[in-house]
C-alpha cells in the first residue's frame, strides 16, 4: 500500500506540472461545460441540468486518455524500466494510476457542478451519492480501458490513432454529444453496445430522477465488472520495456474486456428499457423507475 | 573463493535468431569489484539483465546473495542497487523527489539528503530531471541505486557516452565505494576502466567468457612481450610479419599491425629491413606495454571498440 501511495503521489504531482494535462483536464472540460450550459441549454437551469450528465461525461471519460499516454511514453522513454528495477509489482503501478486519476478528475466534477450551481442556477443534482459513486466508477472503469490500450500500443503515435477512434465512438454515439434519444435509430442500436451509453444514462438518472444505487444495478454492475476484466487483462499485458513482446493473443483479451457492454447492447436492443428511459427523461416526463423514496434527496 | 555472493553458471539468452548469451560462467565475492569486459553486442547488458531479474533466462542458473532472480524477484531486488544503460526519469520530476520516492519503495533505506550530499547533487534537489547534464543524471542514477544500501550493486556501462571529465568524476565514486567494500559488477567496453577498477575482469565475445582474471593476470599472456603497431603504406603478410627476428605474433587488426615482441630492438630492425626489401614504407610506428587491448585481440584478433 506504501508503495501505490507513494507512486500516486508523485504521479499526481507530475501530471500537474504538465501543461497539456491542465489543458485537457481543466480547460478543455471547462469549456464544454460553458459550450454546454451558455449555447445548447442557452443557460437555462432545466436544460443545464439535463445536460450536465453528458457534461460530466466529458470530463470522466477522458481520464483514459492521459493515463494511456502516460504509461506509453514511460515506457518508450525507459522511465518504466528504471521502476523496474525497485519491488514495484505491475499491480501497484494500475493502482497508483487509478489513485492518482480520482485525485486528479474529482475536483473538475465538483467544480463543474459548483459552477452549474452558482452561473446557472441549478437547484438539484439529484442523488449526489448515485453521482460521485457513478464518478469514481467511471475514473476507475474508464482509466482501466486507457491502461489496456496502452499495454497493447507500443508508441504514442499507435495510442493516439486509438485513441482518438475510442473517442470519437464514446463522445458521437453515447449521448454525451447529441442526446440517446434524439440519435438515428441505428445509431442507437449501437449505441448500447457502448459502456459510455450506460455511463451518461445512469448519471442523467441520477441527476434528473433522483436515481439511488440499488436503481442503478444495472449501469453500476456493467462498469464494475468491466472494471475488473480491464484491471485483470492490463495487469496481465503490462510491459515495462518496449520490447517485451505482447502474447500473440493479447489483442483479443483487450477487446474481449468490452464483454459486459456486448451482452447488455444485446440485451437492451432487445428490451428496449435504457431508450425508452432516456426519451422520457429527455421530454421532462417522470419515468417508471424513479423510486419514490429517491424523490425526497 | 569459496561463498561467492553471485554465482552465473552456464548462463544462456536467445532473443528469437539471436544467441546473445551462450554458457556464460563466473562468480563475484563479497567487496570485490567484478568486470564484464568486451565491446558492444558482446552479450554483456543481456548477461547483467538476467541476473538483475529483468530477463528471464533460457538456461543456466544464477544466485545473487543467494536468491534466484526469477523465483525471488523482490526479494532480490531489495538487496541489489543498479543502473541501466538505457532508461530515464520522468522529465518534470524533481532531483529531491526522484531519490525520496525511490527511498519509499524499500524497507532498508539509506538517508537520501546525505547520498545527494555525497555526489554532489544538493543544489540540483529542487531541479527537473530534465535540467540536469548528463554527468548529473549519472551520478544521480548512482545515489538511487545506493538508496537501499544494496548488498551488489550493478552498473551497466556507468560512463558510456560521457565526456572523459565526467568519466573520470564517475571513476573517483567507483573507488570510493571499493574503498568501502561494496560488491559491484560492472559492464564495459572502456579498457582503462576495466583496468582501473576491476579486481578481476571477464572478457566476453560473441556471448562467451573467453578469459576471466585479475587485471594483471590476464595481461600476463601477453607477458615479456613488447607490443609495436605498426602503419604501413602497402599492406603486408601477417606471416611474413610473424616470421620476423623477435616476433611472437602478428596481426592487422583495423588497418594496422599489431606485432607482440620479445625482442624489441631486433624485431623493429628486421621489420624496417623487411619493409625496404619489400619496398613498403613505415607510416608509423608505436611501442607500448601489452593492455588488456593486446589480451583482447590475442584471443579474438579483433580490438574494443568504442
Amino acid at each position: 500500500m506504501r508503495t501505490i501511495l507513494t507512486l500516486a503521489a508523485v504521479r499526481i504531482r507530475i501530471t500537474l506540472r504538465n501543461k497539456t494535462f491542465l489543458f485537457f483536464s481543466l480547460i478543455m472540460p471547462l469549456a464544454i461545460f460553458f459550450l454546454y450550459g451558455s449555447v445548447f441549454a442557452k443557460g437555462k437551469p432545466g436544460a443545464v441540468a439535463y445536460l450536465m450528465g453528458p457534461i460530466l461525461s466529458f470530463t470522466v471519460m477522458g481520464t483514459f486518455w492521459g493515463l494511456s499516454m502516460q504509461l506509453v511514453t514511460w515506457r518508450e522513454q525507459g522511465i518504466l524500466r528504471r521502476f523496474r528495477l525497485a519491488p514495484i509489482a505491475p499491480s501497484s503501478m494500475i493502482a497508483s494510476s487509478i489513485l492518482a486519476n480520482y485525485t486528479l478528475i474529482l475536483p473538475t466534477v465538483v467544480l463543474e457542478l459548483g459552477l452549474a450551481r452558482f452561473i446557472y442556477h441549478v437547484t438539484t443534482f439529484g442523488n449526489l451519492v448515485s453521482v460521485f459513486v457513478l464518478a469514481i466508477l467511471g475514473i476507475t472503469s474508464f482509466g482501466a480501458m486507457g491502461l489496456v490500450v496502452a499495454s497493447v500500443t507500443n508508441t504514442m503515435q499507435e495510442t493516439q490513432i486509438i485513441n482518438q477512434l475510442l473517442w470519437f465512438a464514446l463522445i458521437f454515439l453515447s449521448g454525451a454529444t447529441v442526446p440517446l434519444a434524439v440519435l438515428p435509430r441505428m445509431v442507437q442500436r449501437i449505441g448500447l453496445f457502448l459502456p459510455a451509453t450506460y455511463f451518461i444514462y445512469g448519471l442523467q438518472r441520477a441527476m434528473l430522477v433522483n436515481a439511488g444505487l440499488q436503481t442503478l444495478g444495472m449501469v453500476l454492475f456493467s462498469l464494475i465488472a468491466w472494471a475488473v476484466l480491464a484491471i485483470f487483462i492490463s495487469s496481465q499485458l503490462f510491459r515495462w520495456e518496449p520490447e517485451a513482446k505482447l502474447p500473440r493473443n493479447a489483442k483479443l483479451w483487450a477487446v474481449a474486456t468490452v464483454l459486459p457492454f456486448i451482452l447488455l447492447g444485446i440485451w437492451e436492443n432487445h428490451n428496449g428499457k435504457v431508450l425508452n428511459t432516456a426519451a422520457a427523461m429527455m421530454s421532462g416526463r417522470p419515468t417508471e423507475n424513479a423510486p419514490p423514496s429517491d424523490k425526497t434527496q | 573463493m569459496s561463498n561467492p555472493i553471485l554465482l552465473v553458471e552456464n548462463l544462456e539468452k536467445r532473443y528469437e535468431d539471436v544467441h546473445a548469451v551462450r554458457g556464460v560462467s563466473f562468480s563475484v565475492e563479497e567487496g570485490e569489484v567484478f568486470g564484464l569486459l568486451g565491446p558492444n553486442g558482446a552479450g554483456k547488458t543481456s548477461t547483467i539483465e538476467v541476473i538483475e531479474g529483468l530477463r528471464v533466462s533460457d538456461g543456466g542458473r544464477v544466485s545473487v546473495c543467494g536468491l534466484d532472480p526469477q523465483k525471488n524477484p523482490n526479494d532480490l531486488k531489495s538487496v541489489i542497487g543498479a543502473t541501466l544503460q538505457a532508461t530515464s526519469l520522468p522529465d518534470k520530476l524533481r532531483v529531491g523527489e526522484a531519490i525520496r520516492l525511490f527511498a519509499g519503495f524499500y524497507k532498508r533505506t539509506r538517508n537520501p539528503d546525505e547520498l545527494l550530499k555525497r555526489f554532489g547533487l544538493e543544489e540540483k534537489r529542487g531541479s527537473f530531471y530534465n535540467q540536469l547534464s548528463g554527468g548529473q543524471k549519472q551520478r544521480l542514477a548512482l545515489a538511487m541505486a545506493l538508496v537501499n544500501d544494496p548488498r551488489v550493486l550493478f552498473l551497466d556501462e556507468p560512463t558510456a557516452g560521457l565526456d572523459p571529465q565526467v568519466r573520470r568524476e564517475i571513476y573517483t565514486i567507483i573507488e570510493e565505494l571499493k574503498a568501502e567494500k561494496k560488491t559491484i559488477v560492472l559492464t564495459t567496453h572502456y579498457i582503462e576502466e576495466a583496468e582501473r577498477l576491476c579486481d578481476r575482469v571477464a572478457i566476453i565475445d560473441h556471448g562467451k567468457v573467453i578469459a576471466t582474471g585479475t587485471p594483471r593476470e590476464l595481461k600476463q599472456r601477453s607477458a615479456n612481450t613488447t607490443r609495436v603497431e605498426v602503419r604501413l603504406s602497402k599492406p603486408a603478410s601477417n606471416g611474413t610479419l610473424k616470421g620476423l627476428d623477435g616476433v611472437v605474433d602478428a596481426r592487422e587488426v583495423d588497418g594496422a599491425y599489431v606485432l607482440h615482441c620479445q625482442r624489441t630492438a631486433p624485431a623493429i630492425v628486421a621489420l624496417v629491413k623487411h619493409l625496404e626489401s619489400e619496398n613498403n614504407e613505415l607510416v608509423s610506428l608505436e611501442i607500448a606495454t601489452p593492455s588488456l587491448e593486446d589480451v583482447f585481440i590475442e584471443l579474438t584478433g579483433r580490438r574494443l571498440r568504442d
